[in-house]
């Protein structure tokens, strides 16, 4: 695949490679950011305390 | 050097600006007024927080064992919300201020909502302090439940996150209008990076903070009938431990920060940095998990996942920071000319300005002490020698205060100079203020890790035990450590009133920064080191051989105390 492009301008373009996209996203790092420890801390924990039978 | 205009002129959205005589920026006013108000109610947290924490340790000390019970736990409680909550988030809002519209030079997003943040962190604060000093919420920073505090104890917890959350959403307000109305090229500078990943760990804490307090509040006020313990322990960490890696995140930046102030550091590789900043966001508010790690009700799949997997990837990030930014320094100080032997780099250093001092110290502090101890509390198996004995608070001590105190302390001595536009006054108390505190506080975190490791339990009155039914007797070595906990304590709080006093007489009745006093003791060393902070770029080719030999005795020092723990963990459990 090609890494460049041609601009509007007819120059070069460089293409940004999809991990700086998504450093420079920080919207996109944000929603990575509350759904990781979301489902691995929060909900996985929640879901392992709720199995726990109630005593009678 | 950019042309003074002190005087505020007005941008074409309405906002009006100055440009700064040292660093050429461009400061918001707006953002300037929120940063001096966050700044100055933080360090009245500060001072108050700290003050109840002196009392605290007095009282831990077996041979003064200064207050009643009932204070005591009253006054461990307001420390633990003071210095915890209130002190290092006021502060933190003004660093994503600073971060976001100064650094990227331009105007604040919603400054009537910022505003309106300010006021509900500071009546939230202020509520939740007059609960616990009330006497009837005193529940420990945790609260754990089915302890029950105060209805506005709760309540002002809650006012206060909801400041927080508006304050983080200015923040991205404020990134997105630096963006569109192109204040910066291509990505943001690297500290504006790591303030962009506080932001974003503070938005899970106070989500997580939202989850289990309102439902908390409703259960004081006798709406919700009961709270399950353990329920309430797994989402509260969310929170409780979460908004200490807000600290973290908040602290690096402020480490490439001032590095690149006064010494011009460029990141050995912005690419490696910001992946290090990745790691944080993905997995470093898992960590929260190690305060469960003895809990029956969750698997040991989620604790060993949590912690010792996904933790470690998060502690790899801040070894990545832990080498970056004293290579940075190197390769500045080298660049300058500092290149006889391995460390005349670091000898010449600008060890008698506390900004520079400061972050060393918390640099050092930090990975040292509050990392390798973070880790070996992260293990499930060495956990268990330690779990909730005064080594956790030793731990934290080394991390929130030593690392993350002493950086907010360190860029406030830059910050007074250049948002306040005041002389700093009483020069050499700030000179030494960071070498007390840091001394002090470094005798606190380690004495309360040494009592922990020796079974002293943390958060308990007396250890002697003097009105127990059944008596237990601690081995003399903890009480010894208990009385070296109290005089370090004494030395930090002096390090802390340092702070104060000189803060406090700079900003109110210091003398006003002048184009001639700018001249003859410039805040930054010389042109162009603010532009390293509000740029994009890395050191070229640096070579780095006194970094590689503190990096390898950093290694050494946490193989060591790794497989030191273990060996304590044998005996415990002996095999035969």
């Amino acid at each position: 695949m090609s890494e460049q492009g041609t601009g509007s301008g007819g120059a070069p373009e460089e293409r940004v490679p999809a991990m700086q996209r998504l450093l420079d996203n920080p919207f996109l790092l944000l929603f990575m950011g509350v759904a990781s420890p979301a489902a691995l801390y929060l909900l996985w924990g929640v879901m392992e305390l709720s199995q726990i039978p109630i005593a009678q | 050097m950019a042309v003074d205009t002190q005087a505020p002129s007005r941008g074409f959205s309405g906002a009006s600006y100055r440009t700064c005589p040292e660093t050429g920026l461009k400061v918001c006013s707006q953002a300037e007024a929120l940063i001096k108000v966050n700044a100055v109610v933080a360090v009245v947290f500060l001072a108050v927080g700290g003050f109840f924490g002196l009392l605290v340790a007095l009282t831990r000390w077996p041979a003064v064992h200064l207050l009643p019970a009932d204070w005591f736990y009253l006054l461990l409680t307001a420390h633990g919300a003071d210095v915890l909550l209130f002190w290092i988030i006021f502060f933190e809002v003004a660093v994503l201020y600073f971060a976001s519209a100064i650094i990227l030079n331009c105007r604040l997003a919603a400054p009537k909502w910022a505003w309106l943040a300010f006021v509900l962190m500071v009546v939230g604060a202020v509520v939740a302090n007059v609960a616990v000093l009330q006497g009837e919420s005193s529940v420990m920073f945790t609260s754990y439940v089915p302890m029950q505090a105060a209805p506005h104890f709760y309540l002002g917890l809650i006012v206060f996150a909801v400041g927080a959350l508006i304050a983080v959403f200015v923040f991205f307000g404020t990134l997105v209008i630096a963006k569109e109305e192109g204040s910066y090229e291509g990505s943001v500078p690297l500290v504006t990076f790591g303030a962009i990943t506080a932001a974003i760990i503070a938005v899970f804490t106070i989500a997580s903070g939202a989850i289990i307090l309102i439902p908390t509040f409703l259960w004081s006020v006798g709406y919700i009938s009961h709270i399950d313990p353990l329920m309430y322990k797994v989402i509260w960490w969310g929170m409780g431990h979460s908004s200490q890696q807000i600290n973290v995140s908040a602290q690096v930046a402020i480490w490439y920060a001032v590095a690149a102030m006064l010494l011009g550091a460029k990141p050995l590789s912005e690419k490696v940095s910001r992946m290090a900043f990745l790691m944080y966001i993905l997995f470093l508010q898992l960590a929260s998990a190690h305060h469960l790690l003895v809990e029956p009700g969750v698997s040991s799949e989620w604790k060993i996942f949590n912690t010792s997997y996904a933790l470690y990837l998060a502690v790899l990030g801040s070894m990545i920071h832990g080498m970056s930014i004293p290579g940075a320094m190197e390769a500045a100080q080298r660049r300058a000319g500092f290149n006889n032997g391995m460390f005349e780099w670091l000898r010449k250093a600008p060890w008698g300005n506390p900004a520079f001092s400061g972050v060393a110290l918390s640099i050092v502090i930090f990975g040292f002490l509050g990392g390798i101890t973070g880790v070996i509390m992260g293990t499930e198996q060495l956990n268990l020698i330690m779990h909730n004995t005064l080594y956790v608070p030793g731990h934290f001590h080394a991390t929130v205060v030593g690392g993350t105190t002493l950086a907010f302390m360190a860029i406030t001595y830059l910050v007074v100079p250049l948002i306040f536009r005041k002389e700093i006054m009483f020069k050499k108390i700030a000179q030494w203020q960071p070498y007390v505190f840091g001394a002090g506080i470094s005798g606190v975190s380690l004495f309360m890790m040494g009592a922990g490791t020796l079974g002293v339990s943390r958060r308990h009155w007396d250890i002697g035990f003097s009105d127990a039914a059944m008596s237990f007797d601690y081995p003399a070595t903890a009480f010894l450590m208990m009385g070296l906990n109290g005089i370090s304590a004494i030395l930090a709080s002096l390090g802390g009133l340092m702070f104060v006093l000189v803060v406090v007489c700079s900003v109110f009745f210091g003398k006003a920064r002048t184009p001639e006093s700018i001249a003859a003791s410039p805040t930054l060393p010389s042109t162009g080191t603010a532009e390293t902070v509000t740029t994009y770029g890395s050191e070229k080719h640096p070579k780095l051989p006194g970094t590689v030999v503190l990096v390898t005795v950093f290694f050494v020092a946490f193989v060591l105390y790794y497989y030191v723990n273990w060996k304590y963990l044998s005996e415990v459990w002996p095999l035969s």
